[in-house]
């Protein structure tokens, strides 16, 4: 898996126009498929490569690594309670176009020191410059100049969670060529496309960068109850409620013989 | 253990879910409501989407009620045609609720009146069926009789009927109206109504206590599977993996319950359901007055 990985990896920088850096990423993943079964409790990413360079390591900074893993964004509704007369009530809900179910950033360094401010917000790479990933398609006129508060509160909720976070010095890199991280995937996974992105910066630019995707999918029991509650709705709840009814009978039935 | 649950998409331990359902299993049996007031809250608590827990709930109360119905059903304590009144009414009921629901969702206001309700209707009932059997224990204690039943306005209406396992003969006409009232609550609430049936029964309609509970759970088990069934096609959120968890120590439990509710004394089990009520309703006025730490939420779009 891991060797196919690699190999892949190889005949795409193969393939790949020539770049003007004089150094590239050849990446590889320790998996690109995770499958949510029932008792799935989160997985670990393995990414792994190494710098490719036809000259001698250049003088100067040494280089940096930033890893990047996005999940598939979604709608979200984010509200703030305010106090009317005495209780605290939701204000109105500010309708989110599209937030990552998850991100996570490695590095190898802090990330100021890894990336300037342009780069950052040109990637979108740093939970700051998630303002650009989360997007907002149309402000309502009650938002007024609230709209970083409403954004930043987004990032700081999904935090909480423990679904964004960043791993500062998560990225080791040997000899400046071979580098590596581990990416914990959390128990409360979404399904979809994750997108896994890793630069090679120097002196706060980014050189290259590599993209690639990791397909999480419910798999077995859970993706067939998944899809039939989508699919065939008034059948799964018809059959919610035999099972339900089954499920008394049968408790009831139970305690009669163990205990008339 | 935990367990990855499809539709709500989060990993939970398994034993706090099969805890969650038998303890509230366990209440059902015993005082003859669904739980739905309980378990929904619960859910929330320990993490599942609000939308997937108040779906879910109801299914789970589905299932404890049957279990519920079926043990009272063989001890004779399940009055039918009160039942079946109640139901009627509590259709009709529910009908109006889902469109006063749709009309304050409209207006934005839907949140605040839905635990302005719980607040209000919980602290009511609590206070009264406190104040109610804390007296009736008195009562017992002096040894002084109770009245068995005051002639008041409900015995002069028109449309009597005769409910025997009742021990009544009463018009239709109160039944039809609490059974209404109970189905507009419920859809509002989100739940089965079983903590505003009860006392209604005792107080209201002034049933014999012995089949309070089988008839309660009776019509609860019917709001509760449509409500599953409206959530289940209306908004895909009725988790079936969580169901069955919830569902395995629900049964169990209401089994338990059912089982224990002949051992304890009746005006006991009402102080200890009313004190119920009541903690719950002070633990939601205290949300609503104190100053939430994280002012911000975060809710999927339905």
């Amino acid at each position: 898996m891991r060797a196919a990985a690699l190999i892949l990896v190889m005949l795409l920088a193969l393939v790949a126009p020539p770049r003007a850096s004089a150094e590239e990423v050849v990446a590889g993943l320790s998996q690109t498929r995770v499958s949510i079964t029932t008792w799935f409790s989160g997985s670990e990413i393995f990414i792994y490569g190494a710098v490719k360079r036809e000259a001698p390591i250049p003088k100067g900074p040494p280089l940096d690594v930033v890893i990047a893993v996005t999940g598939p964004s979604t709608p979200v509704i984010v509200r703030r309670k305010s106090r009317e007369f005495g209780v605290w009530v939701n204000g109105p809900g500010l309708h989110v176009d599209a937030a990552p179910s998850f991100y996570a950033v490695s590095t190898t360094r802090p990330l100021v020191e890894t990336l300037s401010a342009t780069e950052d917000l040109r990637y979108a790479v740093g939970l700051k410059g998630l303002g650009q990933v989360i997007r907002l398609v149309d402000a309502p006129a009650w938002l007024g100049d609230q709209r970083d508060e409403y954004l930043e509160a987004v990032v700081r909720l999904r935090r909480a969670q423990g679904v964004y976070f960043e791993q500062i010095g998560g990225v080791t890199v040997d000899e400046e060529t071979l580098f590596q991280t581990r990416i914990e995937l959390p128990a409360q996974l979404v399904e979809g496309d994750y997108r896994a992105r890793i630069f090679l910066t120097r002196n706060r630019a980014v050189v290259d960068y590599y993209e690639t995707s990791i397909a999480v999918r419910k798999v077995g029991i859970e993706h067939l109850i998944d899809e039939m509650a989508h699919e065939r709705s008034a059948l799964y709840g018809i059959l919610s409620i035999v099972v339900a009814l089954v499920a008394g009978w049968a408790a009831a039935a139970l305690f009669r013989f163990i205990a008339p | 253990m935990n367990i990855y649950l499809p539709i709500a998409e989060v990993s939970v331990n398994v034993f706090v879910l099969l805890g969650l359902g038998g303890g509230v299993g366990v209440l059902s049996g015993l005082f003859g409501v669904g739980g739905g007031f309980l378990i929904t809250p619960l859910l929330i608590f320990v993490g599942i989407p609000p939308a997937v827990a108040v779906a879910t709930g109801t299914n789970q109360v589905a299932a404890a009620s049957f279990s519920g119905v079926l043990t009272h059903w063989r001890r004779r304590t399940v009055d039918l045609k009160m039942g079946l009144v109640l139901l009627g009414g509590g259709l009709v009921g529910s009908a109006i609720g889902v469109q006063l629901f749709a009309w304050l969702r409209r207006l934005g206001q839907v949140e605040i009146f839905v635990s302005l309700c719980y607040v209000v209707f919980l602290g009511v009932v609590g206070a009264l069926m406190l104040a109610e059997s804390v007296r009736a224990r008195r009562r017992t204690r002096r040894g002084t009789a109770r009245r068995v039943r005051r002639h008041h306005w409900v015995h002069g209406l028109p449309f009597k009927m005769r409910f025997r396992q009742s021990n009544l003969y009463i018009s239709a006409i109160p039944p039809v109206v609490v059974g209404m009232l109970v189905g507009v609550l419920a859809a509002i609430m989100g739940v089965g109504g079983g903590f505003i049936m009860v006392p209604a029964m005792i107080y209201i309609l002034g049933m014999a206590t012995s089949v309070v509970v089988g008839t309660s759970l009776f019509q609860i088990l019917f709001v509760a599977a449509f409500t599953t069934m409206m959530h289940a096609i209306l908004n895909q959120t009725v988790d079936a993996l969580l169901a069955i968890v919830l569902i395995v120590g629900g049964v169990l439990g209401a089994q338990v319950g059912a089982r224990l509710s002949p051992r304890l004394r009746a005006e006991e089990l009402r102080i200890a359901l009313s004190v119920l009520v009541l903690l719950v309703c002070l633990k939601l006025a205290f949300d609503l007055v104190q100053r939430p730490a994280e002012l911000y939420n975060l809710s999927a779009v339905q």
